[in-house]
């Protein structure tokens, strides 16, 4: 793709562009949509209504989850989003045309980073209000892993689609990368408590920190170091993904 | 001037095949060359080398004095693929505004380009809703976006009808009377003799490059389709012999 020898304002126009074409799409696929900003919601109803029964339980599990579903559901609308661009031709086109891996993945980066905002908002603001989750932390450093957790499922999509030929196969790489994360990232059982050698892998497993952050948040009244240490962590993740996203693609294929 | 394209002993390996094998040739610029060739020959592998998207390439594939695929010719040339590669879930508008805004081309291109290809009337359609042949066409307004010197087009008149097909190829002749250079594959015979030059491809290799009445002289036919058919032909009895 193109050397980053042009002006950064051009550069950073064909980035915002890239962005609103993907928004544009999304626009149009009003199904996508109501996935990615209604699922959450229901899900997290869903779950309130199961545990009402057991007072205090969702004040638990409530946070956890607010953290994983937005990173399944964006990790599969990007893989197939990416998926797509690649396998249509759009992909092949656009890399004989000026514009760089920045650009490309900066706006698919940014279109789903909005998407994710807005699914974190809105699934956190029903959780909240209508679900009556109480933590003890303030409600906006729940907002903030959650979007978070949305833009890791994001960046983890763009690099995953790059080993899918197939939406089927991209689909299929959920449960593949994603539940083994699911498995040991502390929600099932406490990290401490795992094997030695699951634990050692939990460290190196983005989800384990997002867990993590939401326990501290569910029971610590302030936002503490050790969150803050998780933040660092998931950040670190989302440019590595997006980095290694880079790393794929070619401009020049088989 | 350096020619539009110098390839020479070009050779491609495609699914641990050799798929395009000691091609050479040179195109001068403002030139409309037409490839030709039975299906899997090559002509798309070729088309990709030129744009620089093939991978394992060897020889020499120079595009307007350069390797092809360098960054600088990122706005200079301009590529069709075989399938519509556009957006289907956008309209036809949002396509091209978002392609110009990649192209750093302003909207007028887009206007000019739709009517270019006739789809006027469609523009606010979803591409998803078109026909194929409303399909490729805003593939194919897509690669006039911009102002490129070389046009690489592969099989840009699939699917459309004789009226838009003749508007089409007056459009790439006032195009090449201003300089640009064209490389259009086609399996529409006829088109043949709306080009300068043709190139017959076989198995990965050239087979003929001729204008079209040398073609015709060479083959003692007087239609582009048994041209072809005896070109083809010829060779596969030259192979089926080889120790003759
Ligand atoms: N993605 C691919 N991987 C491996 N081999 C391929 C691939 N695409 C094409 N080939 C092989 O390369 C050869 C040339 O294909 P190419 O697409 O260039 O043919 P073509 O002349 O454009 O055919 P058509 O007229 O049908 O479009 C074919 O034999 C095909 O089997
Ligand atoms: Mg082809």
């Amino acid at each position: 793709m193109r050397k980053r020898t042009d002006n950064p304002l051009q550069q950073r126009s064909v980035l915002i562009a890239t962005a609103a074409r993907v928004l544009s799409q999304l626009r149009h696929d009003g199904r996508s949509v109501a996935l990615i900003l209604g699922a959450p919601v229901l899900l997290l109803g869903l779950l309130s209504w199961v545990l009402s029964g057991q007072p205090g339980v969702f004040d638990e599990w409530g946070a956890l989850l607010l953290g994983v579903f937005p990173l399944l559901l964006m990790f599969v609308v990007t893989s197939v989003a990416t998926l797509r661009e690649r396998s249509g031709g759009t992909l092949e086109r656009l890399v004989t045309m000026p514009m760089s891996k920045i650009d490309f993945l900066g706006g698919y980066g940014l279109a789903f980073g909005v998407a994710a905002v807005l699914q974190a908002l809105i699934a956190s603001a029903l959780t909240f209000s209508v679900f009556g989750l109480t933590i003890a932390a303030p409600v906006g450093s729940v907002v903030l892993i959650a979007v978070l957790n949305a833009l890791l499922g994001t960046s983890l999509g763009l690099f995953a689609s790059a080993f899918a030929s197939t939406e089927f196969q991209a689909v299929q790489m959920l449960p593949m990368l994603l539940l083994p994360q699911f498995l040991l990232c502390g929600i099932i059982s406490p990290t401490s408590s795992m094997p030695q050698l699951l634990e050692w892998i939990s460290t190196v497993l983005p989800m384990t920190y997002s867990v993590d952050a939401m326990k501290q948040l569910t029971i610590q009244s302030e936002v503490t170091g050790e969150v803050w240490r998780d933040i660092g962590v998931l950040v670190g993740f989302i440019f590595a993904f997006l980095a290694a996203g880079a790393s794929t693609l070619k401009r020049r294929t088989p | 001037m350096r020619a539009a394209v110098d390839v020479r002993n070009l050779a491609v390996l495609r699914g641990g095949r050799t798929v395009v094998e000691g091609l050479s040739f040179q195109v001068q610029r403002g030139q409309i060359v037409g490839l030709l060739g039975p299906s899997g020959c090559g002509k798309s592998t070729l088309m990709r080398a030129l744009v620089g998207v093939q991978q394992n390439v060897t020889g020499t594939c120079e595009v307007l004095g350069v390797p092809a695929g360098s960054a600088s010719l990122r706005r200079r040339v301009s590529y069709m693929t075989q399938d519509a590669s556009v957006y289907i879930n956008l309209t036809v508008t949002e396509n091209l505004e978002y392609f110009a805004a990649v192209l750093g081309v302003g909207r007028d291109r887009v206007c000019l380009v739709l009517e270019e290809v006739g789809l006027q009337i469609e523009k606010h359609s979803l591409v998803s809703d078109l026909s194929g042949g409303q399909r490729n066409r805003v593939s194919l307004a897509v690669a006039l976006l911009g102002e490129p010197e070389l046009l690489v087009l592969d099989e840009p008149t699939v699917g459309l009808d004789p009226v838009l097909r003749r508007d089409l190829w007056a459009q790439f002749r006032r195009l090449a009377s201003r300089g640009v250079t064209l490389l259009v594959s086609s399996h529409v015979m006829e088109e043949a003799s709306e080009c300068d030059r043709i190139l017959v491809m076989r198995n990965g290799q050239l087979i003929a490059d001729d204008g079209e009445e040398q073609l015709l002289a060479r083959t003692s036919t007087n239609n582009i389709t048994d041209a072809f058919l005896v070109l083809v032909n010829l060779n596969n009895a030259v192979e089926s012999v080889p120790d003759a």
